[in-house]
C-alpha cells in the first residue's frame, strides 16, 4: 500500500515538475507547480509529518501560488519569446545536469544501500504539539529572528511595489 | 509489512531538484525562473523530512518550516521586484534586463 501510494503520487510530482520546466505559458507553469506541492503534501503524511503537509497546502500551495498566479494575470504574461541567445547553455547545460543527476543518484545509492524503511505511522512525532513544542523551547530564538524577517520582507514588498521609479 | 526504501524519497528529491535547475538555467521569463527556485525549495524540504524520519528526530521538520518561511518572504519581495521591473521596462524576458552587464 505504501509502495503504491509513494508510486503514485512521486509520479505526478515528477510530471508536473517536467511540466513546470517545459510549458512556454507562466500560468501552465504555475498550475503544474501546484501538483507538485499537493503531491508533495501527501509524501509528507507518508513520512509522519502531518503538521508539515497541512503547511505545504495552506502556505505553499495556497498563498505563494496564489501570490503568483495574482502577478502573472496582473502583469497580463504571455508565452515565453525565445531568442535563441541561450544556445550555450543549453548544449553544455543539458549533460552537466544529467551529469549532477547521475552523482547525486550515485550518492543516495551509496549512502543508503536500501536497507532501512519507510513505512507510514513509523514515525509519529511529526504533529502540531512536536513541532511546536521543538520551536518555542529550543528554536525559540530562530522563530523570533524570523518574524523578523517576516516583517522586514513585508515592509520591503511594499515599498518596491508602490515606488515610481523615473 | 512492506515499506519504501529510504533511498527512493531521496531520488525522488535528487529529481526534483535537478527539474529546478534546469528550468532556473534554461528559462527566459523571470516568473517561471522564480518558480523553478520555489521547486528546488520544495525538493530540499522533501529531503530535511526524509532525513527526519529516519533520525527520528523533529528537527528537520523545524528547518523544512523555516525553509517555508523564507520562502514566502522570498516571494514577496521578489514578486514585488517583478513588479517594479515590469512598471520601468515593460518586459519579463530576463535577457531584456541586462544593464548591470556592460
Amino acid at each position: 500500500m505504501d509502495v503504491i501510494l509513494f508510486l503514485i503520487f512521486a509520479a505526478i510530482a515528477v510530471v508536473c515538475g517536467v511540466n513546470v520546466v517545459v510549458q512556454s505559458h507562466p500560468i501552465s507553469s504555475a498550475i503544474s507547480l501546484i501538483g507538485v506541492m499537493g503531491s508533495l503534501a501527501v509524501l509528507y503524511l507518508l513520512l509522519g509529518a502531518e503538521f508539515l503537509a497541512a503547511a505545504q497546502v495552506i502556505v505553499y500551495a495556497g498563498a505563494i501560488m496564489v501570490l503568483f498566479v495574482f502577478v502573472i494575470m496582473l502583469l497580463n504574461a504571455g508565452a515565453e519569446i525565445r531568442h535563441g541567445r541561450a544556445l550555450l547553455a543549453q548544449v553544455l547545460g543539458i549533460p552537466l545536469l544529467f551529469t549532477f543527476l547521475g552523482l547525486m543518484l550515485y550518492f543516495v545509492q551509496h549512502m543508503f544501500p536500501g536497507t532501512a524503511d519507510v513505512h507510514f505511522g513509523g514515525f509519529t512525532h511529526g504533529t502540531a504539539l512536536d513541532v511546536g513544542r521543538a520551536l518555542f523551547t529550543q528554536y525559540l530564538l530562530p522563530f523570533e529572528v524570523v518574524s523578523v524577517l517576516i516583517l522586514i520582507a513585508i515592509l520591503g514588498a511594499v515599498v518596491l511595489a508602490q515606488r515610481e521609479m523615473d | 509489512m512492506t515499506g519504501v526504501p529510504l533511498s527512493w524519497y531521496l531520488i525522488l528529491s535528487a529529481v526534483l531538484f535537478t527539474l529546478g535547475v534546469a528550468g532556473f538555467l534554461l528559462r527566459r521569463n523571470v516568473i517561471t525562473v522564480f518558480m523553478s527556485i520555489e521547486l528546488m525549495l520544495n525538493a530540499v524540504n522533501l529531503s530535511f523530512i526524509t532525513f527526519s524520519y529516519q533520525l527520528k528526530q523533529v528537527n528537520g521538520h523545524i528547518f523544512s518550516f523555516f525553509v517555508m518561511v523564507v520562502a514566502a518572504a522570498e516571494a514577496a519581495v521578489g514578486l514585488a521586484i517583478i513588479l517594479t521591473v515590469f512598471k520601468n521596462r515593460s518586459t519579463l524576458n530576463i535577457d531584456d534586463v541586462s544593464s548591470m552587464k556592460n
